[in-house]
């Protein structure tokens, strides 16, 4: 599982791990019922505290994401996103419509912005490249 | 994790009032700071705000001149061994002897410690790569580091004291130092004080956060709760201003003309409220790092 943690951004370690772990399942490379590392094996790997990889893998469990077995671990839903698809639409044409305002009070024309959409899933998709070093 | 059944006091470390002065120079001005059980507490601050000064008092290095320290219940300084017995210290300096051999500082670290365990600190030589029959003058300063480290954890303190671990560190020793700091929390109960001025380091793993500034404590609390108090808005107002209105929590605003941006404290809705009640927009709002954070309380105090 490919997590990228950027302390200097100013958002919270925790909710980093939270959306990227929900943009691994929404892309289809954490599959329903995979397996997630264990909170210490995470926690040492990313080097951050134990603690606010316990609060992301709550948060996940929260929104129906992951899934707390009885002694195992912590394992992708079954169900994949809990949410219907006319909910989840509603919830991402909130943010298109938030997207579209800013871009046109900066001045950028709707093609423009499709343009940086595609640019930017391109960069998600593929791991850094300096980090990919490490690994 | 053995050893923890003596402890009565929920604090690992309480100081009190400390206050203390080099000569004409104040090092140290009022300290009170309580440092609970389990966890991570990262102590941030420039270079000669007083963090070493502080971590020295903890270690019993320095007597209290005025004010107090307490470590386990006990003072550091009337009572050495027992207090010593159960931290496992490195130092930014990280002066041991260099003459010796890896194998020969191991075996001379172990007669302080009773806790010491040998096995343990076999498998820490094996992972760090330290050859025993080396002598210490002639490693790197990486591996010189990580020998400081094993000697700091090889009798599983119950209070790891760090003092700016990973100064002039590459990545690889930073990432065997941090890497240490999140094992040893992963052992419930155990604590581990440590400073930094590099703020990232913190922002990953401190549950508790204190801010230190010319000898004094400008800041202290949970981190979560520190990164949630603290915000940057940028405001359009309808009108232009010569100096923007103050909002109830401003620590700085910048700008000019209709924008202006407001660096707060308080809490968010609040603040949001604040500005529409100026018929401001809000135009942008910043997410705000650890570091930002410590500048701006910095600059202003």
């Amino acid at each position: 599982m490919q997590i990228h943690i950027h302390a200097q951004d100013g958002v919270p370690i925790y909710l980093q791990i939270v959306q990227q772990i929900k943009y691994l399942v929404a892309s289809g490379r954490l599959q329903p019922g995979e397996e997630l590392p264990s909170i210490r094996v995470l926690a040492e790997q990313l080097l951050v505290n134990p603690n606010t990889i316990a609060r992301a893998y709550r948060e996940l469990e929260t929104a129906g994401v992951v899934e707390k077995r009885r002694t195992a671990g912590t394992f992708i839903a079954e169900s994949g996103s809990p949410l219907a698809r006319k909910e989840r639409l509603k919830l991402l044409n909130e943010r298109v419509d938030q997207l579209l305002v800013e871009a046109s009070q900066m001045g950028f024309e709707l093609n423009e912005v499709l343009k940086l959409i595609q640019q930017r899933e391109h960069v998600l998709r593929q791991p850094k490249k300096e980090e990919r070093n490490h690994e | 994790m053995s050893d923890s059944t003596n402890l009565s006091s929920a604090s690992v470390v309480e100081i009190q009032r400390l206050s203390r002065s080099f000569g004409a120079k104040r090092a140290l001005h009022e300290v009170s700071l309580s440092i609970p059980r389990g966890g991570v507490f990262g102590l941030i601050g420039g270079n000669g705000a007083g963090k070493t000064t502080l971590i020295k008092h903890i270690m019993g290095m320095h007597y209290a001149q005025s004010g107090s320290v307490r470590v386990f219940g006990m003072d550091p300084v009337a009572h050495p061994v027992e207090v010593l017995g159960r931290i496992g210290y490195m130092s930014e300096e990280r002066d041991i002897p260099n003459w010796m051999r890896v194998t020969e500082i191991m075996n001379y670290t172990q007669t302080f410690y009773p806790a010491w365990d040998t096995k343990y600190a076999e498998e820490l030589r094996e992972m760090f790569d330290l050859d025993p029959k080396q002598r210490i003058r002639n490693l790197s300063r990486g591996q010189a580091a990580r020998v400081c480290l094993l000697l700091a954890l090889a009798h599983r303190p119950e209070l790891l004291v760090l003092d700016e671990p990973s100064s002039g560190l590459d990545p690889v020793v930073r990432r065997d130092i941090l890497a240490a700091i999140v094992r040893t929390i992963a052992d419930e109960g155990r604590t581990v004080i440590f400073s930094s001025h590099l703020l990232d380091e913190v922002e990953r793993l401190a549950d508790r956060v204190a801010m230190i500034h010319d000898g004094q404590i400008i800041l202290h609390d949970r981190l979560d709760t520190i990164k949630e108090s603290f915000h940057r808005f940028t405001l359009r107002f309808e009108q232009p201003f010569n100096e923007a209105p103050l909002i109830l929590g401003t620590i700085e605003r910048k700008g000019a003309g209709h924008e202006w941006t407001y660096f707060c404290r308080g809490d968010r809705d609040q603040l949001i409220q604040a500005a529409r009640t100026l018929q401001a927009e809000i135009v942008q709002e910043t997410l705000l790092s650890l570091d930002d954070i410590f500048v701006c309380n910095v600059t202003r105090s």
